[in-house]
């Protein structure tokens, strides 16, 4: 019986590995989408172990929205991306530089 | 029960009914040939559904087990949400005809934005809540990207999708760790677990959490970047349309997450408020001053009005609510007037943005300068404009809170922020003969700006009744 805060942990891990892929990357927006999907990946493991061990369904209902809704915003994502990448000819995160802020 | 929940949401599932069946005409009908027609249809149906839900809304009540909220305050920023968006399609409609950027899905993704909004400022558990904020996010999203062949538009979509789905994993894991220590998703149920003293310190990180992720949707810093480059790139319609309506619907769903979820703990969260609010009003004020471009001027213009906004949540009681209440509605009424004048802004058919264009406006178009002048004294907040009052109210609900400090933070940072307003006009009267912009105005854009700035005037009066409005949207809110 693996404890309430192993999985606590593990989606803890995977969302701060998120956030650094996020900020820490200096290649590919690719890895950009990568870093968010996992982040989102993380709350739904959080939502699933408290669910489970408060016995409640809610919580797993909430994580099939927020799967549905990731699938959406990858789709928007990668199609923003295509546009992107047609006036600049790259998808270098160095190369998102024409406004600065 | 269903019916009777079906008819609390009716007003939502009409406009998204209404942005469906609009799709199919564009689809099938004339495709981009009919966008006028569903440009005009939308903003009429936002205005009959916020004439409704204005006129006909009574009392507080809860549809599907309390997920979804419809009481006075959720009202009062529905309808404000709904007539600027209104406002917003339409004068935006000749700016884009002329940029061959008048697509039938620009008025439908601005509908499906609003059905989002109107959704969270009814949430009333953390589902609905983060079900309406990314179907407001989604539409956004596209629409800051709209300009398909501009490097610059493309750029903005793509910074907004960044830090806009980096926002929402923010909130999304405040909101599991919520659930987890709550033991439920419904804010009813939330504030009965979060009560002075008895927070769990999980509990304790889900909310710094989620206030992070909202506060992202508000852009107050230190979660602000995305602001300036995303107005700046985004067609100018669509930068007026996330200057006003998504600013209204992002403060008053964090007003709910903070007072219907966590209102036993106003001590905890009033301090973080209290800070995100100094931080705002002063980085808006300073790193205005530097601008040329008049839309990244607005950006930090709305960073630092979103301070004040703050400072009226930070007091944490119905005052505050209310005075909050009362500055976005002021706040967005001087927004639309704004973003009709830098509509208008041409040079030889081409849109200008550089604030040194304005030279001599005063000399060329003198009513349109005049009616400038009266909307930036009043975003400054010179008396005797409407904009002073929604400042005095924030500060009046700070001072009264025994928060003084905020309130002198926020007077000496709206004296900073005058400078930059101050300079535009400058431009205006005493500016250097250059090119003179084109003088002439779409009669939309006309009507918005001099009735927004005659709004400005009059207002003083009594504010419309904006107080007393506001008042019971509050104490709806607060109890």
């Amino acid at each position: 019986m693996v404890g309430l805060e192993s999985y606590l942990s593990v989606a803890a891990a995977l969302f701060v590995i998120g956030i650094f892929g996020l900020f820490l990357n200096r290649k590919n927006v690719i890895i950009i989408l990568m870093s968010i999907e996992l982040m989102l990946l993380a709350v739904n493991i959080n939502m699933v172990a408290f669910s489970s061990y408060l016995g409640d369904l809610v919580g797993q209902v909430f994580t099939l929205f927020v799967l549905t809704v990731a699938a959406a915003e990858a789709a928007i994502g990668l199609a923003i991306l295509v546009v992107f990448f047609r006036n600049r000819g790259t998808i270098d995160v160095e190369d998102v530089n024409v406004m600065k802020g | 029960m269903t019916s009777a929940d079906f008819a609390i949401v009716l007003p939502e599932v009409l406009l998204a009914v209404f942005a469906m069946a609009a799709l199919m005409y564009g689809v099938y009908g004339g495709k981009d040939k009919s966008a006028g027609v569903i440009l005009w249809a939308t903003a009429a149906v936002m205005v009959a559904l916020a004439a409704w839900i204005g006129l006909n809304g009574e009392g507080s009540n809860a549809a599907f087990n309390g997920m979804f909220i419809d009481d006075g305050f959720s009202r009062f920023a529905k309808v404000t949400i709904l007539l600027c968006g209104a406002a917003v399609l339409v004068m935006g409609e000749t700016y884009l005809t002329r940029l061959d950027l008048l697509r039938f899905e620009y008025p439908l993704l601005i509908a499906l934005a609003t059905v989002g909004m109107m959704m969270m400022v009814s949430a009333g558990d953390l589902m609905s809540l983060y079900m309406g904020l990314e179907l407001q996010s989604l539409a956004l999203y596209v629409v800051a990207a709209m300009r398909r062949d501009s490097v610059k538009s493309t750029e903005a979509g793509l910074k907004y999708f960044v830090l806009g789905a980096l926002s929402s994993g923010l909130l999304l894991y405040g909101a599991s760790l919520v659930y987890g220590f709550s033991g439920t998703t419904l804010f009813s149920g939330i504030i009965q677990t979060a009560s002075e003293g008895h927070v769990s310190l999980g509990l304790m990180f889900g909310l710094v959490f989620m206030i992070t992720g909202l506060a992202f949707k508000v852009s107050a810093v230190p979660f602000h970047m995305w602001t300036p480059d995303v107005y700046e790139g985004s067609p100018t319609p669509v930068t007026a349309f996330f200057a006003t309506a998504p600013k209204v619907a992002a403060m008053a769903m964090l007003a709910r997450v903070l007072f219907d979820a966590f209102g036993g703990i106003t001590g905890d969260w009033g301090q973080v408020i209290a800070l995100l609010s100094v931080a705002s009003m002063f980085l808006g004020a300073i790193a205005a001053i530097g601008q040329r471009n008049i839309k990244r001027l607005m950006a930090y213009s709305s960073i630092s009005h979103m301070g004040f906004a703050l400072m009226g949540l930070a007091a944490g009681t119905v005052g505050g609510v209310q005075a909050m209440l009362i500055y976005m509605a002021i706040y967005v009424t001087m927004n639309v007037g704004t973003f009709a004048f830098i509509l208008s802004m041409e040079r030889d058919g081409r849109p200008v943005t550089d604030i040194e264009a304005l030279s001599q406006l005063g000399k060329s178009a003198p009513l349109k300068a005049l009616a400038m002048m009266v909307l930036l004294f009043s975003l400054a907040g010179v008396p005797p404009m409407v904009g002073f009052f929604g400042k005095f109210y924030v500060l009046k609900a700070a001072v009264d809170a025994q928060m003084t400090w905020l309130a002198i933070a926020g007077v000496i940072a709206s004296v900073i922020g005058a400078f930059y307003y101050l300079r535009i006009i400058y431009y205006m009267y005493f500016g250097e003969e250059g090119d003179a912009l084109e003088s002439t105005m779409s009669p939309v854009q006309w009507l918005l700006l001099v009735g927004s700035a005659a709004v400005m005037v009059v207002g003083v009066v009594n504010l419309f009744g904006l107080e007393g409005m506001a008042a019971a949207a509050a104490s709806a809110l607060v109890n």
